[in-house]
């Protein structure tokens, strides 16, 4: 409870986030009023409670709540007018007077286990694994120098000599083409592929030599001729005195 | 000693977690059960008797080697180890319940506690000391909870039945559960 609240509410301070629920802060009232727990004076220890949780904010007040309808509800049950020899009366705090001991005994367990716990944590066991549950680091390896060694010395010998290749540059040479075609079709008006390329010629040859024949041809110095795919193909002198 | 009892000591000393004695007894299949109890016996009085840093415990269903209380402050100072939280009144009073009432649902643990415990239950499951042990009758199946072997060695339990009896606490109580 906040200061502010305390100067208007002089009647009871109290700090309920100091009970662990309902049931707590009902159990803090019998014991503070002094009142039997099998006899509990349902009106007077109803009105405490209603009053100590007036200060709850909406988010707490659900389970305070439910027990301040539960205990209006038990007395205006006990209002009710009943026949003095009604053997089938039951008293209306019993169910309430059965949980608060419930609750009572679970508290003694939790003295209980609470010592044992403080006891426990004041001894460490042997391997120590931090309790924020991160994994273990992993167990070391089991590995012995002649091992590793000879493990690398397989690896060695099972390993190719990697496959180095080296990149020239060989510039094609479609002057050089031209030059020869030019000088094969001065001697015949018609020639073929293999007039201008030389048997057994490197690739950059080859392709010197089709790209001065596609030259030649756009300028209408010859025509190039292949019947079919993959077919030979015809050189034709075209004009013969701008050739020369 | 005698050659079992520092074979046990060996196993106790590499186990991050209590050893059961089914499981030492393994360690040499020439012993006979009772040679391995007067072994960890035998273990237990050098540990005490002749001025050991650390003790021989009987906990979690098995046995495990633990640091003398008096000396825990210095260990935690030097930053050797840290002790683990301390749980949570909430938290300690969901356990009380589970412990004694397994496999328990929610809601009988809210009904007992008067509050909701939702939250609670997910961090107890975090931290290992309860896990999920079936499913209940009724309205949806709900989730049944259960004490792990975690929680008896946290708690220094060597089995459930170390916890006092119901009828040995002060507040007497009903004998037999609700039905949920």
């Amino acid at each position: 409870m906040t200061a502010p609240a305390a100067e208007f509410d002089n009647t009871f301070v109290v700090d309920l986030s100091q009970f662990q629920g309902p049931l707590d802060l009902l159990l803090g009232l019998i014991r503070d009023e002094k009142v039997d727990i099998y006899d509990i004076p349902i009106s007077r220890i109803a009105d405490q409670f209603l009053a100590r949780i007036s200060t709850l904010g909406l988010d707490q007040a659900a389970d305070y709540l439910e027990m301040a309808a539960r205990l209006l509800r038990i007395k205006a049950q006990l209002l009710l007018p009943r026949n003095e020899h009604d053997e089938a009366w039951e008293d209306p705090r019993a169910e309430l007077v059965r949980r608060l001991l419930e609750y009572q005994q679970m508290r003694e367990v939790v003295d209980v286990l609470e010592k044992l716990a403080e006891e426990r944590r004041a001894r460490f066991a042997r391997a120590y694994i931090p309790p924020s549950g991160a994994e273990p680091p992993p167990s070391p390896l089991a590995l012995s120098l002649a091992e590793l060694l000879s493990a690398i010395d397989r690896v060695l010998r099972v390993a190719k000599d990697p496959a180095v290749h080296d990149v020239i540059p060989r510039a094609l040479d479609v002057d050089g083409a031209i030059a020869t075609v030019r000088g094969v079709l001065l001697l015949q008006e018609r020639a073929r592929w293999r007039d201008v390329v030389r048997q057994g010629a490197e690739r950059w040859e080859i392709l010197s030599a089709l790209l001065a024949l596609l030259e030649l041809a756009r300028r209408g110095e010859l025509k190039l001729k292949q019947a079919n795919p993959f077919a030979n193909v015809f050189i034709t002198r075209e004009s013969p005195g701008q050739a020369a | 000693m005698n050659p079992l009892a520092k074979l046990l000591e060996a196993a106790l000393f590499s186990s991050a977690r209590p050893v059961p004695k089914e499981e030492l007894a393994a360690l040499d299949p020439e012993s006979s059960p009772a040679a391995v109890q007067s072994a960890l016996d035998e273990l237990r009085e050098t540990y005490d008797n002749n001025g050991h840093g650390v003790e021989l415990v009987e906990l979690g269903e098995g046995w495990q080697i633990l640091t003398r209380p008096e000396y825990t402050e210095a260990i935690e100072r030097a930053q050797l180890a840290v002790r683990p939280h301390r749980l949570s009144a909430a938290a300690l009073e969901s356990l009380a319940i589970i412990a004694y009432r397994q496999p328990i649902g929610r809601a009988e643990i809210e009904e007992i506690r008067g509050v909701n415990v939702g939250g609670v239950l997910k961090s107890l499951h975090e931290r290992g000391l309860i896990d999920v042990t079936g499913r209940g009758e009724g309205i949806g199946r709900p989730l049944l909870y259960g004490t792990t072997p975690l929680f008896l060695e946290q708690f220094a339990l060597r089995h459930l039945e170390e916890l006092p009896r119901a009828d040995e606490l002060a507040v007497a109580l009903r004998s037999e559960p609700k039905p949920i």
